[in-house]
């Protein structure tokens, strides 16, 4: 058991708390305990001081502000997916629900999923997707970055000492932005991808693509977009051959590994199916 | 150290079932252990503690949760709802009594999750359709049932409102009667291996070896002791009393229930720390001392065989624990014919995977020791027990538990020993409850498979000759090793009649875990080759795959491979017969949908046959039942045959009932305690239903005639118990027994005792594995029909079909619920189960089908009574597993016409192989 376990109810009083050396920040707890359960089996000490931030009211609820909204980092998956959201939100609601089982989307977090900064994150790739931010509090005051840059890395966030990300923010997209996820796993439910991606498309009067957003997950250590081929994709009008625009130089940011789960090249055709799948969601094609 | 002084404390005020609890205490700790330990709410399971198994599933708030991720501190103010919350004071709730009508419950250790799972759903959808139900109950995984019964009673559940089951009257034998044990599964009651102790029992915790091959040194652990307050002792090898070994066969015990110095395979325990739970659990296992020194693991069988390879064991230098051989005929020019095929398969680890881990505790009273823990084998843990304490036999008692899912993995002790020792040298109760990783980690695993053949016949389709070599790794201990080594060889060639035989088979040292048992020990890895190679013969001399099997099917009067001619209950023609308006249909089918030009998804549909003997191979399997009749008309059953899920109790309750001529509902049970029940067996080898229901057919059938002798009565009397008389009716004639003026054969009262005692009549295998090796044979076909994604490798199975040849179904309910549960874990075997040791163990790496991976099911029971068996039946175990793997490579094959040469065939391997056979054409 812990030496430490502070349940604040205020983000000032959390901040305070986190000012004192190193915490473990628990949402859901979706994450720590399978980590504790795994450091038990084989005799490691579990987390030593826990940072409860569920009892946070300001971490709550999804907001809709002037140019965007605003996820708090207490907000589950079922919570996403029961908000109603504009379509442009669709990819992230499908993401939500091949989270784990039913009983992890009710308590686990989406900012939970971004911090725990796993290559294998389902929320990452449609947040990214749809150009998310962090939005983060610290003894300095509160900070926004690109989500992109938040995750570093393979558990990897720029998360400082003394820091806690309060919440997400995506910026509004037009009435036609629509987006859609696709995830390959081994099993229907609970079950870690092998490979997933989110697409966001905005489309202009005449139904032409104004923007696309084309993120991959795990594989890489941190979901990646392919900006070559979304810049391929601006003015395009939507329709079947879309896909036929992806070129495989168009996959370099991508840099897969072998797994249990499978390996590099299969990651990496599996990811060009993906996202052939996907737009043909999006555009309605078979 | 364990300074417990400073600990943070929360106080946590919820509504729990409906009352006002208050829990003060770590604000850390687990919502499912505060239930099961500070409000002995122990139908709550825990299965994983990592939200990989739903086990724990409880309602917050009215939203389903794994109560093994929640911190106690986050329930402050929350509405919890436990699996006790469903009975009403009416009795079980409508869902509950779908579930038992249904069959949805087997072993149980999963139905308190999935009953909450469901009740989240049907309080806002109270018709839901499959996918709701597959979508909400998605997240809790069952090992037993393969998920129809449940997905059925979810969906059923609104018409159980107002039913009222009534008691079961007239003859038992083929009713569905609900499982005798099942109240207790669905509604929280039933006590596991983790769900009971005493409250002054110690903690045991192991301390296991990480590495796969090392030698170590322990140092002084006293002074650890000394260090850690609460710590009772460190229990290692030189405390054992007796023999510091265990294995299934007497002259075989390789395995040290301590690791002496040398570890073998990763997991091996080394250690038991005993002593007050806070204590044993806070311990940080680098502070033991214990150093180490790693050394090169032998890992598969190549390198295990090798001539430079290390030996694993000193006293066998080549690593070959065992071989098995067979010849038949002469296969010199059996392939000189028409068609030959020929392959390879290499397979994987494959971990048991019962949601239960683990669990049970020791007791000394007296000069006697008592074990009570989950189980599939009383009668082997008892002599385990006696000779690792050097005790006498009679100084054992085992107890069963209820068992959550075996499959093989719980013939092998595990918490037994350490518990026995520990309790023996503490004069102390002690428990001990494993955790997900460290039974993976140790426990035994299926044999992985190093597999070649060839097969061949002759123009009309008739097979000519089989040759196989199969290399098994049985890992660091022999375990079952040598059964699998025996029973491939008489299985090999699969159900058909083959003239000229050829099988090697080698069980073979390495460090890995310890491959035992699982379901059908080594005859799946065979059939998925063998039956993949028929595949390719049929497709040579272009006959239709069943057909080519129906033509080749094993039929009474035919010799076997091993010389045995069956003359009763040879069912496979029959199944195929059943089988084939299904596949004429679905094939057509396939082929339409597959002449569509550039589809991506590929349908195949593909059959796998089997047959597996019931009981041990040449060995005498014997089981003894009791019924007793006590002067106060107390009738019971005294079985000591367990039921790991299957419903062994409910299937002796049924023959015993029918052969005595009374109701079920007029007996009392008494299960598994070895000092209470005769020895029947073990609960592997499909022979529960066979032999020992045998043994209760004759116990019934003995007391029967014990009471018409009483009355002179002839055999077509009809009794009936009213109080404590049993009345014989014969005609017009009814006489009554007062069963008070009878003599008293025990202290317990009883007045008429039957006995039954059956031993399945089988002969040794000679040299060439020529003999009759089982009484009576399983016999099965399976049609699977899938969809093969050829652009993401992946395989979506639309449906199964199985026909069973089960000579009798005594509950077809219960039969169904075995089919249905082994054709989910040969679904596992054949697409995503490989463990990995040190990488997946733990169920989210290591995958077993979901709800929704195993598709709709059709069982079709094929009834050709077996003359041995009671009332014609034989085992269904283990058959229900073994068609499905082949049947769904061959229906890839179909699809796409890859062979599949390594399971399981996860997607990357088969994108590969569709890959590499696009590059050929």
């Amino acid at each position: 058991m812990p030496e430490a376990y502070e349940r604040p109810e205020t983000l000032d009083s959390a901040l305070a708390i986190l000012a004192k050396g190193d915490w473990t920040v628990l949402a859901g707890g979706t994450d720590i305990y399978p980590a504790a359960t795994d450091a038990f089996a084989w005799g490691r000490p579990g987390p030593q001081r826990i940072l409860d931030i569920s009892a946070i009211g300001s971490l709550c609820g999804i907001d809709e502000e002037a140019d965007s909204f605003r996820i708090g980092s207490r907000v589950t998956w079922t919570e996403l997916v029961e908000h109603t959201l504009p379509p442009a939100f669709d990819g992230l609601k499908q993401a939500a629900r091949e989270v784990g089982g039913v009983q992890i989307q009710n308590r686990g977090t989406i900012v939970g999923n971004i911090c725990n900064a796993s290559p294998a994150a389902d929320g990452v790739p449609p947040l990214i997707a749809l150009d998310a931010s962090i939005e983060i509090a610290g003894p300095s005051g509160r900070r926004v970055m690109a989500l992109q840059d938040f995750v570093q890395g393979n558990r990897k966030t720029a998360l400082q000492s003394g820091e806690l990300a309060t919440g997400v923010i995506i910026p509004k997209r037009s009435a036609a932005a629509r987006s859609a996820f696709l995830k390959l796993g081994a099993r229907r439910y609970l079950v870690i991808s092998i490979a997933m991606v989110a697409i966001t498309l905005d489309l202009d009067a005449d139904a032409r693509i104004e923007m696309a957003r084309v993120a991959v997950g795990s594989c890489s250590e941190v979901a990646t977009r392919l900006t070559a081929f979304e810049e391929t994709l601006c003015g395009q009008e939507m329709n079947r051959n879309l896909v036929h625009l992806l070129g495989d130089e168009m996959l370099s940011p991508l840099s897969p590994i072998d797994d249990v789960r499978g390996d590099a090249s299969y990651r990496l055709t599996s990811a060009k199916t993906l996202i052939s799948r996907t737009l043909s969601q999006l555009t309605g094609t078979p | 150290m364990n300074d417990t002084s400073h600990r943070p404390v929360v106080t946590a005020n919820f509504t729990l079932n409906g009352k006002q609890q208050t829990f003060e205490g770590s604000p850390f700790k687990r919502l499912a252990n505060v239930l099961r330990d500070d409000f002995t709410l122990t139908g709550t399971k825990i299965g994983c503690d990592a939200g990989d198994c739903g086990a724990c599933t409880v309602l917050i708030d009215g939203r389903q949760a794994c109560a093994c991720m929640i911190p106690v501190a986050q329930i402050d103010n929350s509405d919890i709802e436990t699996i006790e919350s469903l009975e009403g004071t009416e009795g079980l709730n409508a869902l509950q009594k779908a579930f038992l009508h249904h069959g949805a419950a087997q072993c149980g250790i999963c139905s308190p999750g999935m009953l909450m799972a469901a009740s989240e759903l049907l309080a806002v959808d109270a018709h839901p359709s499959r996918t709701a139900v597959e979508d909400a109950l998605g997240g809790v995984l069952c090992r037993c049932t393969g998920y129809q019964k449940i997905v059925d009673a979810v969906m059923d559940a609104h018409n159980f409102g107002s039913i009222e089951t009534l008691p079961h009257q007239g003859l038992a034998v083929g009713e569905r009667l609900e499982r005798v044990d099942g109240v207790a599964k669905v509604n929280g009651t039933e006590h596991f291996g983790s769900d009971m102790a005493p409250a002054d029992a110690l903690w045991l915790r192991l301390y296991r070896s990480p590495y796969a091959k090392a030698r170590f040194q322990i140092g002084d652990l006293d002074d650890f002791i000394a260090h850690h307050p609460g710590i009772e002792t460190i229990v290692t090898a030189q405390d054992i009393p007796g023999e510091n070994s265990f294995g299934v066969y007497p002259q075989l015990k390789d395995q040290p229930v301590f690791a002496d110095g040398h570890a073998r395979y990763r997991g091996e325990a080394v250690l038991a720390i005993v002593g007050m739970r806070e204590a044993v659990e806070g311990v940080d296992f680098s502070a033991l001392p214990v150093s180490w020194e790693q050394q090169d693991a032998v890992i598969g069988v190549d390198a295990a065989t090798s001539d430079s390879a290390a030996a694993v064991h000193e006293n066998t230098p080549d690593n070959v624990l065992t071989t098995g051989r067979l010849r038949k005929g002469d296969v010199t020019h059996a392939f000189e014919t028409t068609a030959v095929a020929e392959g390879s398969i290499d397979t994987a680890f494959v971990e048991h995977a019962y949601i239960e881990p683990e669990a049970g505790f020791a007791e000394r009273v007296g000069n006697r020791i008592e074990i009570t823990a989950c189980t599939q084998a009383p009668y082997m843990d008892l002599d385990e027990c006696a000779r690792v304490l050097g005790v006498e036999k009679d100084a054992v008692r085992i107890i069963p538990s209820a068992c959550g899912g075996g499959f093989g993995g719980k013939l092998d002790v595990s918490v037994q020993l350490p518990l026995a020792v520990a309790a023996w040298k503490l004069n102390r109760p002690v428990r001990c409850i494993y955790n997900r990783i460290e039974s993976m980690a140790s426990s035994t695993k299926r044999h992985p498979a190093k597999v070649s053949a060839r097969a061949s016949a002759d123009a009309e389709g008739r097979l000519t000759g089989f040759e196989m070599t199969a290399d098994f790794d049985t890992g660091a201990y022999a375990s079952w090793g040598p059964t699998v080594a025996d029973r491939v060889p008489v299985h090999a060639t699969g159900p058909y009649l083959v003239p000229n035989i050829a099988v090697d088979s080698r069980s073979i040292y390495t460090n890995g875990p310890p491959s035992g048992a699982f379901r059908g020990f080594g005859v799946p890895q065979a059939a998925m080759l063998q039956e993949q190679l028929y595949d390719d013969l049929a497709q040579q001399l272009d006959l239709d795959p069943l057909e080519f099997r129906h033509i080749n099917a094993i039929r009474p009067g035919v010799p076997t491979a091993t010389g045995q001619i069956l003359e009763h209950s040879v069912g496979l023609a029959e199944c195929l017969e059943a089988l084939r308006p299904h596949w004429k249909k679905l094939r057509a089918e396939a082929e339409a949908q597959n002449a569509a030009p550039a589809n991506t998804r590929r349908r195949g549909v593909g059959v796998g046959c089997m047959w597996y003997g019931c009981g041990n191979t040449s060995m005498s399997n014997p089981s003894t039942m009791h019924v007793s009749l006590t002067r106060d008309g107390k009738l019971t059953l005294f079985s000591g045959a367990v039921d790991i899920g299957q419903g062994s109790n409910t299937i002796m309750l049924q023959i015993c009932a029918d052969a005595l001529g009374l109701p079920t509902t007029a007996f009392e049970l008494v299960l598994g305690d070895t000092d209470l029940t005769a020895d029947a067996g073990k609960t592997s080898a499909s022979r529960q239903t066979f032999v020992s229901g045998k043994a209760a057919f004759l116990a019934g059938e003995n007391l029967r005639a014990k009471i018409l002798r009483l009355a002179n009565a002839g055999g077509s009397a009809e009794l009936r118990l009213e109080g404590a008389t049993v009345a014989v009716s014969e005609g017009d004639r009814t006489t009554h027994i007062a069963l008070s003026t009878l003599d008293t054969i025990d202290d317990a009262g009883t007045v008429l005792l039957g006995e039954g005692t059956f031993d399945p009549p089988t002969t040794p295998l000679d040299n060439d594995g020529q003999g009759n090796p089982y009484a009576t044979y399983g016999f099965a076909a399976q049609i699977a029909d899938l969809e093969v994604d050829i652009e993401l490798g992946t395989v979506h199975l639309r449906r199964i079909v199985a026909a069973h040849d089960l000579g009798k179904a005594i509950n077809p309910t219960l039969v169904e619920g075995q089919i249905h549960g082994g054709i989910a874990q040969g679904i596992g075997l054949a697409l995503m189960e490989e463990y990995l040791p040190g990488r997946t163990e733990n169920l989210h790496d290591y995958l077993i089908p979901t709800f929704g991976d195993v598709p709709e099911m059709d069982v079709i029971l094929i009834e050709d009574p077996e003359p041995h068996g009671p009332y014609g039946a034989k085992g269904i175990g283990e058959p229900a597993l073994v068609p499905t793997a082949p049947a769904i490579f061959n229906a890839v094959r179909h699809a796409t016409g890859v062979k599949v040469t390594q399971a399981p065939l996860l997607p990357h391997r088969l994108k590969a192989a569709l890959d590499a056979r696009a590059e050929e054409e």
